[in-house]
Formats: structure tokens, C-alpha cells, sequence
């Protein structure tokens, strides 16, 4: 019956999902007016069902599409191996390997998506996963270097931070120096390596397209279009990895949890 | 002193990896007495202050303010109005007066340069507004860190060991001001010290600390008595 009004595979097979689904939300609301109280369970657990079935789907779909989507699966995974580098170097601080996926899947996804929607990032496996692999490097570089001088910072200032929430300020308040500090020190290499550019070195991008005898001004352009990425890839991911992991570093009761073992 | 303390703890308790910092301790403070709470060092005051402060979690008992448990109090909120001076300043970089607006400003409040010269004054460092902390000495430095919780407005000063980091001329110069504050009756304090002849000085009342627990608590004569005739 539903085939007449809708042609679409996809769709017909949403509009389907929705009837049984709708179906199995009647037994939500019997259990409700039975006092059953599994209402709650029930409804968890078929809004988790089909999200986590729609996401299997869709990743076959990329797999069985077309080459690129694999491209963006071998991302992602590079991207997890990333964050368990970097979760590495922060030694000590809680949550790291959550805290780095969350920034390097953000820092480095969000700018990726737009270089591939502008077009400077063919969709082809040979530039997506080079070009991809690259920025979320310089993501994930920034972020160890951040971590490192965030826990490095608050662990020389617990005192201090004591004295700021003893006067009444908020965590963010207490830790914002060190916030500034690590996130400015962390993007001074990729700042230096912008500022520099052309000067002191040409890198490798540019290098390459001009030995593969592109024009050495668009070469120059698509370089800088690189590096900029590359600059924002690694300030996103350096602001969220310290943001994320200054408010981890304090109890619900805003009491200084990273001390270095000293009690 | 038969009405309501101003704040006690009820078998306040720390433990950290099976060793009580704090153990059971049960103290009162009223209204405009000073308690000095001795005892040697490593016998857990600071770490009992540092509870009532709110800045470590207590792993049992709790602390009524008002006769409130202070665990219903925003953390902010309780800590501006139990103070806190610590043994050392841990002035933030910048000026004497950005240190002294620091509390104020963060419920939203700014300090004019009046007040911020009023509470200077009170330290005993008019004009001093505009130095940077870098070029301040000891005394001075813990003295900008009174004004700097005193500019918070709290109802209960938390003193810890605020004259054991400072040389003899400073010392009594902090413990005179110290005596001066606290005779205008306008706080309650509770100060943590192991210089016995200080505590008798400043203080009203005495608790023994030993080993995480309070083991005496009396007009200060007595407990400074006892503790004489223990060690």
C-alpha cells in the first residue's frame, strides 16, 4: 500500500521504520497505563536501536559506495589513534583520551569538511587521505603540547588556584592564566611556521607542486591555503583540549582535583 | 556563649588512602571569638581548615554555617563569606589593587579605587594601589593578602599559619595588625599556628590538634597548660 505513494527506497523504508516504530511506542504508552514502569526502558531502548542500527547502515553505505567513503572511515580511525597519542602525553590528567578524541575529531573534522565543500581538498582517496592525515596531525600535536603545558602550569600554581576559588572564584576564573598560557604556547610553532613562510623555508606542499611543474603562484597559494588550515585545525583543537580538561581537573564542588600528589 | 555558633563541624573527617588527615572533629566557633587551633606540624590544621574552606572534600562529617549544611551552599558563595588567608600570599601578577578587586569582581561587584585605597589603609599600605606585586616584601605581600579576602566582605576569617613564612620584623608587625582586625569584633576567626605564645596572644579560645583529632579545647590558659605539660 505504502509502495503507491512512496517511490523512494529510502524513504519508503523510513516511513516503514516509523509505523513499527510508533507501533512499539503503543507499548510504551500500555506500560504506562498499566503502571508496568518500564516505559522509561523501553523508550531508551528503541531510540538507541535504531540510532545505532542507522549508523551501521550508514557506514556500510559509505564502504560499499564508493572508494572515497573509505577514505573518510581510515580518517576517523587515524583520528582515534591520534587522540590515544596525545591522551599519552597528558600523564595524569583525567579523561584524556576522551578529552583529545572530542578536540581532534572537532578541530580537525570541522575544518576538513570545509576544505572538501570549497573543493581545496579533492574528494579522492589520494588527496583526502594525505591532506586529511596531515591537519589532523597538526591537531593532534598541538593538543599534546597544550596538555603538557596545561598540567605543567596548574601543577606550579596550585597555590594560587587555591587562593583565587578561596576568594570565590569560579574553576574557569581560577584557571584561566594557565588556559591563556597553554594554548598560546602550543600554537606558537604553527604561528612562527606561518609567519616564516616563504622566508625561511618553503614547505613541502609547495615544494612538491612545483617539482610536479604546477604554476609557482597557484603553488604558493594552495600552500598558504594549506598552512592556514593547518593553523586553524591546530587553535581549535588546542581551545577545546584545554577547555575541556580545565573543567575535569575540579570536583563537582569546585575543589582543585590535579595537585600533584601532595595532600 | 550560650547562643548558636556561627559555624561547627560534625565529625569532620578527611581520609586519604587510609590515613586520617582529620579525624572526628567537632568545633564550634561563635560570633567575634577568635579560636586558635595549635598543635605540631603534620597534626592536620591546615588540612582542617582547608575543610572548612571547602577547598578539600570532607570524606565524612560536614560543617553547619548558620546552621546550614555548607554542602546546600554554593562553593563560591560559602568561601567568600568563610575567608581564607593562607600561610603564603599567592598574590596573582599585576597590581596591589587588581588582587584586591579580585574577589568583588567575581559576583559582578567592582571596587572603586576609594575602596580599594580604604581597605589598603587598613592594611597599613596606603598608596599602594598601584604597585606591582613583584616589588612587594614578604609582609607587605601577606598583608596585601589580608586586604585581598578581607575585600570579600566574610563573616568568618580562616587564618592559616599567617605569620610562619615571614621574618621576625614582619612577623610582629602582621600579628599586630592581625590583633587590631580582629579586636573591631567584626569576624569571627579561626587561626591554625604552632607558635604557642602567638596563639595566647590573639586568640580567645584554644583546640589541641594531634594526629588528625582535636584533644583538648578550652579558654586558652588551660589548653596552653596542658599542652605544655604533654610535650
Amino acid at each position: 500500500m505504502l509502495t503507491r505513494y512512496f517511490h523512494d527506497p529510502i524513504t519508503l523504508a523510513a516511513v516503514q521504520a516509523l509505523i513499527a516504530g510508533s507501533l512499539a511506542f503503543f507499548v510504551v504508552f500500555l506500560s504506562y497505563k498499566l503502571q508496568l514502569r518500564m516505559e522509561r526502558d523501553i523508550s531508551i531502548a528503541l531510540v538507541r536501536g535504531l540510532i545505532q542500527v542507522v549508523i551501521v547502515g550508514m557506514v556500510l553505505l559509505l564502504i560499499f559506495q564508493e572508494p572515497v567513503a573509505i577514505g573518510f572511515v581510515i580518517l576517523a580511525a587515524m583520528m582515534i589513534a591520534a587522540a590515544q597519542t596525545s591522551a599519552k602525553r597528558a600523564r595524569g590528567l583525567p579523561d584524556a583520551f576522551r578529552v583529545s578524541l572530542y578536540s581532534i575529531v572537532i578541530g580537525s573534522g570541522s575544518v576538513l569538511l570545509v576544505a572538501v565543500a570549497i573543493g581545496v581538498i579533492e574528494l579522492k582517496l589520494s588527496a583526502l587521505i594525505p591532506v586529511g592525515s596531515m591537519l589532523l596531525a597538526n591537531g593532534m600535536n598541538t593538543a599534546s603540547l597544550a596538555f603538557n603545558r596545561f598540567r605543567g602550569e596548574v601543577l606550579a600554581h596550585v597555590g594560587h588556584i587555591d587562593a583565587a576559588l578561596s576568594l570565590g572564584a569560579s574553576p574557569r576564573a581560577a584557571v584561566m592564566p594557565y588556559i591563556r598560557a597553554a594554548i598560546l604556547a602550543s600554537l606558537i610553532p604553527r604561528v612562527d611556521s606561518l609567519r616564516s613562510l616563504g622566508i625561511v623555508w618553503i614547505p613541502g606542499v609547495m615544494t612538491g607542486m612545483l617539482l610536479g611543474g604546477s604554476h609557482p603562484v597557484r603553488a604558493a597559494l594552495y600552500q598558504f591555503v594549506i598552512m592556514s588550515m593547518i593553523l586553524t585545525v591546530s587553535a581549535l583543537t588546542s581551545i577545546l583540549a584545554v577547555l575541556l580538561m580545565s573543567r575535569r581537573i575540579f570536583t563537582p564542588a569546585e575543589q582543585l582535583i590535579l595537585r600533584g600528589g601532595q595532600e | 556563649m550560650s547562643e548558636e555558633p556561627l559555624l561547627y563541624t560534625e565529625r569532620l573527617s578527611r581520609r586519604v588512602k587510609e590515613r586520617f588527615l582529620v579525624e572526628d572533629v567537632n568545633l564550634s566557633l561563635y560570633a567575634q571569638e577568635v579560636l586558635a587551633v595549635v598543635g605540631p606540624s603534620g597534626a592536620g590544621k591546615s588540612s582542617l581548615l582547608r575543610l572548612i574552606n571547602r577547598l578539600d572534600e570532607p570524606t565524612h562529617g560536614t560543617v553547619y554555617f548558620h546552621g546550614r549544611d555548607y554542602r546546600e551552599i554554593p562553593p563560591r558563595e560559602l568561601r567568600r563569606r568563610v575567608g581564607m588567608v593562607m600561610q603564603f600570599p599567592y598574590l596573582f601578577p599585576g597590581t596591589v589593587a587588581e588582587n584586591i578587586r579580585f574577589g568583588p569582581r567575581q559576583r559582578g561587584v567592582e571596587l572603586s579605587d576609594a575602596d580599594v585605597e580604604a581597605l589598603l589603609e587598613r592594611v597599613g599600605l596606603p598608596g599602594y594601589g598601584d604597585r606591582d606585586v613583584s616589588q612587594l616584601s614578604g609582609g607587605e605581600a601577606q598583608r596585601v593578602s589580608l586586604a585581598r579576602t578581607l575585600a570579600n566582605e566574610p563573616e568568618v576569617l580562616l587564618l592559616d599559619e599567617p605569620t610562619s613564612a615571614l621574618d621576625e620584623a614582619a612577623k610582629a608587625g602582621i600579628e599586630a595588625l592581625l590583633r587590631e582586625i580582629l579586636a573591631t569584633g567584626e569576624f569571627a576567626a579561626i587561626l591554625v599556628t604552632h607558635d604557642l605564645a602567638q596563639a595566647g596572644r590573639l586568640a580567645t579560645r584554644m583546640a589541641l590538634m594531634e594526629e588528625g583529632r582535636i584533644t583538648r579545647t578550652g579558654r586558652t590558659e588551660e589548653v596552653l597548660h596542658a599542652y605544655q605539660i604533654l610535650s
